[in-house]
């Protein structure tokens, strides 16, 4: 991750340009929320359905979803942002994080209630399962990973919208937040690999 | 960039977010079998605790944004309510009774607190008393 070493365009432009305005754009982007209820209305009714089809596709899909969101956020797109120019980087943030707000709290919670549920009704979630010890493994990876996710990652997601909407946003602090976000997504891309061998091993029974 | 001193609050709440998470893995990981709950109550008090003094060291630092922690706090607390109660379904749904069920719950409202306060903390440790400098709507930037 390349440092940001210039004020964003803003500041520059405020020098000649009257006083500062913040850059246009949502920090929650409003027109996702009624896709969010219906993936949300719909995991319930596949939760309270307990049927494998529509649980095994929230788990899997979201599943999915979430370890290629990490893997390809910490491991590709991190180091291509810290190569970029400051304004470039800075329209592709205020571009993709807030949409990151959104997408990866579902994700998430998809992931997991599907899963839980999913485990459930296959059983493997007993202790006198052969796989159970397997599930187990899969829960401490996945409290681990949502440590990290929501005590480093979310919040300086969330910050670093709001520093970008500030007349003049600081530098030095967007710095520092976005290498937050991209170290903890780093972090969590190289975990989800071994959830990627737990999950395969409980597929494959 | 000139540092402002804060109490840990980011490590104190993950810390804190940690102890309900073995918790839970121990009580998840005993089904269907009997689980002694000494464990998962030992874990939630130290986890509440830790929210509790979490809370009260950052009432000590002085000029920190509160109308901004508020403002974030809100949606934020809004926000994973909902999915604390998804999770809470889902127990129901598998018809989790007694113990184990209060402490998951617990568990569940210790997370809805802690994660947006820690949201709210990280937004407002950059900013200044007074939120005048962000406009004030989520979608329009607060």
């Amino acid at each position: 991750m390349a440092e940001i070493t210039a004020p964003p365009p803003v500041a520059h432009e405020a020098e000649h340009a009257g006083p500062p305005r913040p850059l246009d754009f949502e920090i929650v982007p409003m027109k996702g929320l009624p896709i969010v209820a219906v993936i949300m209305g719909l995991l319930i009714a596949a939760i309270a359905s307990n049927k494998l089809w529509p649980l095994t596709f929230f788990h899997v899909a979201g599943g999915a979803a979430w370890t290629i969101i990490d893997l390809f956020l910490g491991l590709v797109l991190g180091p291509i942002m810290g190569k970029m120019s400051v304004p470039a980087r800075i329209e592709f943030t205020t571009k993709l994080m807030p949409k990151m707000v959104l997408i990866m709290p579902v994700v998430v919670t998809a992931t997991l209630a599907a899963g839980w549920q999913l485990a459930t009704y296959l059983g493997t979630n007993l202790s006198a399962n052969p796989l159970h010890g397997w599930v187990v493994a899969s829960m401490i990876v996945v409290g681990v990973m949502a440590i990290l996710a929501l005590g480093l990652l979310e919040p300086a997601n969330i910050a670093v919208l709001f520093e970008l909407k500030k007349p003049r946003p600081n530098p030095a602090v967007i710095e520092r937040l976005m290498k937050r976000f991209i170290y903890s997504a780093g972090i969590l891309g190289a975990m989800q690999v071994a959830t990627l061998v737990i999950m395969t091993k409980l597929s494959s029974g | 960039m000139t540092e402002r001193k804060f109490p840990p609050f980011t490590e104190i709440g993950m810390l804190s977010l940690a102890l309900i998470v073995i918790g839970g893995i121990y009580l998840s990981s005993h089904i269907p079998q009997h689980v002694p709950l000494g464990l998962p109550i030992a874990l939630l008090i130290a986890s509440t605790a830790l929210v509790a003094i979490n809370m009260a060291l950052l009432t000590r630092v002085r000029g920190f944004a509160w109308d901004r922690f508020f403002q974030v706090g809100k949606w934020a607390l809004l926000a994973y309510l909902v999915t604390a109660g998804l999770i809470e379904y889902a127990f129901l749904r598998n018809h989790l009774r007694g113990g184990p069920l209060v402490i998951l719950t617990l568990s569940l409202l210790v997370y809805a607190v802690q994660v947006p306060a820690m949201i709210a903390f990280t937004v407002a440790r950059y900013d200044t008393p007074g939120i005048d400098e962000v406009d004030g709507t989520l979608a329009h930037g607060a």
